[in-house]
């Protein structure tokens, strides 16, 4: 075991910022790296696209159920492989494997969130709808302040859930060759050769860790408007 | 203040208006009743365009409702909506739920419409819950909450379906009792309903409807006593008796 000790000792750095700074970026911190800017861009994606999947025009209708049902249709590393071989092609422009990885999340991410946001704004009554337009409020601001905080507590569950898998799909970025932890921890094992248990069960601790603290935030998160709405009533001295 | 034209109203091949033609004077309150199904509902909703006609004309004050330049948020903000079901905004205080449109639409400042929302809350008799959660009101509660949201844009206008419709028999009461002190007010009002005492002593007119049509409109003492449609009468006499009507 001691042995497996000086292998953390040697390795930690680059299981967590691979070559950097002598090389470009890898290890943990690219994995969190890549997957918070697919979380970050994903979002507004997915709800531009639920919007899109909800519209009374087929023109903006039809586009977008198409690549949803595409996207649903694929695996992601399908997906990945497009944005790696196909997508330079049609552009012109070689993108680098950190972004080959961020768009083809992005666009897998956005789909899937996508159905997730449709089906919460579709879930709610109609009523909350009509009567927030009863009240003049426009189409995208009833939306806004009526439609989506309520939308969202129930899609938190849903939402969460395609979080932590956007955080093990970066895993993925393997195939082509982007730095991320999964792939350092197989170069590290291939250095190592002794310790190929204790090396991988290493990296499953530490997805188990980041995915595990993101659905615990999610859950604070969801304890802590649930209080709100159960702030007992005061009344006139509250304001 | 509302002149219907001729509104025609199908869903699918099921005429649900047939050639309604009314008028609804500035200050008047008028009672919408009749058995389910009559179109009393669809014809309340499309007077602030919540239900689409496909033929005739809808004014108000003046201005035609359906016409391409209307800003429709605009219109709708000056006409208060009671639903039925209330549709109290969950995840909002009592408070909350009668500032959210002022301060959106008319730009009043947080302090000013929470101001004037308290005031609103303290007429429906609630001040005391402004800062409960719609879920831990009662219906009759809720309600009134509903009502003073409404007010809170200040309409000249105020459209009821079917308010106390889905309410325990309990609190039909004080709903109706704020109904009647909004009617004393000035406020112009249509109510769909089937509190008949509320007709009787608020409504300057009853209007009669079945399958689409406005087959009766009168005061409420000839309404109540001398109705002049066979189907009025029935109507009024099934009301007065259900349980003899069952057996």
């Amino acid at each position: 075991m001691s042995g497996f000790l000086e292998v953390i000792d040697t390795y930690w750095l680059y299981f967590l910022v691979g070559q950097y700074p002598n090389g470009p970026l890898g290890g943990l911190a690219l994995t969190v790296l890549l997957a918070s800017c697919a979380l970050v861009m994903a979002m507004p994606l997915g709800i531009v696209l639920a919007f899109a999947r909800i519209s009374p025009w087929r023109a903006v209708r039809w586009p977008v159920s198409i690549l949803v049902f595409v996207v649903r249709g694929t695996p992601l590393l399908m997906v990945v492989f497009w944005a790696y071989f196909f997508l330079p092609s049609v552009t012109g422009v070689k993108t680098s494997q950190f972004w080959t990885m961020l768009i083809a999340l992005v666009i897998f991410d956005a789909a899937y969130l996508a159905e997730i946001i449709r089906a919460g704004i579709q879930g709610m009554p109609k009523g909350q709808m009509e009567c927030a337009r009863s009240l003049g409020f426009g189409y995208f601001r009833a939306m806004r302040l009526v439609i989506l905080p309520q939308a969202v507590r129930h899609m938190l569950p849903s939402l969460v859930n395609q979080f932590i898998s956007t955080i093990k799909e970066t895993s993925l970025g393997y195939i082509i060759g982007l730095a991320e932890v999964s792939f350092i921890t197989s170069q590290i094992n291939t250095q190592v050769m002794v310790y190929p248990a204790q090396v991988y069960l290493v990296l499953g601790l530490t997805y188990l860790v980041l995915c595990f603290g993101l659905s615990r935030f999610a859950y604070w998160l969801e304890k802590r408007r649930g209080k709100r709405r159960a702030a007992p009533a005061v009344g006139k001295e509250a304001i | 203040m509302i002149e219907i034209e001729k509104v025609n109203k199908w869903y699918g091949d099921y005429h649900a208006l047939v050639d309604v033609t009314e008028t609804v004077a500035r200050g008047e309150v008028v009672v919408v009743c009749g058995p389910s199904g009559s179109g009393k509902s669809t014809l309340i909703r499309t007077l602030n365009r919540l239900e689409p006609i496909q033929s005739g004309h809808i004014r108000v004050n003046g201005q035609d409702i359906h016409a391409k330049n209307i800003d429709l948020n605009a219109f709708r903000s000056g006409i208060g909506f009671v639903f039925q079901q209330f549709n109290l905004f969950p995840h909002l205080t009592a408070l909350e739920n009668c500032t959210l449109a002022p301060m959106h639409l008319r730009g009043l400042s947080a302090k000013v419409a929470q101001e004037k929302a308290l005031a609103l809350l303290d007429r429906v008799g609630l001040a005391d819950k402004a800062s409960a959660m719609p879920e831990s009101l009662s219906g009759g509660q809720q309600q009134r909450v509903a009502i003073a949201r409404a007010l809170a844009m200040e309409p000249p206008l105020m459209l009821f379906d079917e308010p106390t419709s889905s309410l325990d028999p309990e609190m039909v009461g004080e709903v109706l009792l704020v109904m009647r002190d909004m009617a004393k007010e000035d406020m112009t009002m249509v109510c769909v309903t089937h509190e008949m005492g509320f007709a009787r002593e608020v409504a300057d007119r009853i209007l009669f409807m079945d399958a689409g049509k406005i087959l009766e409109r009168a005061t409420p003492d000839d309404f109540f006593n001398r109705p002049a449609h066979p189907r009025a009468a029935k109507f009024l006499a099934d009301i007065r008796t259900p349980f003899a009507k069952a057996i």
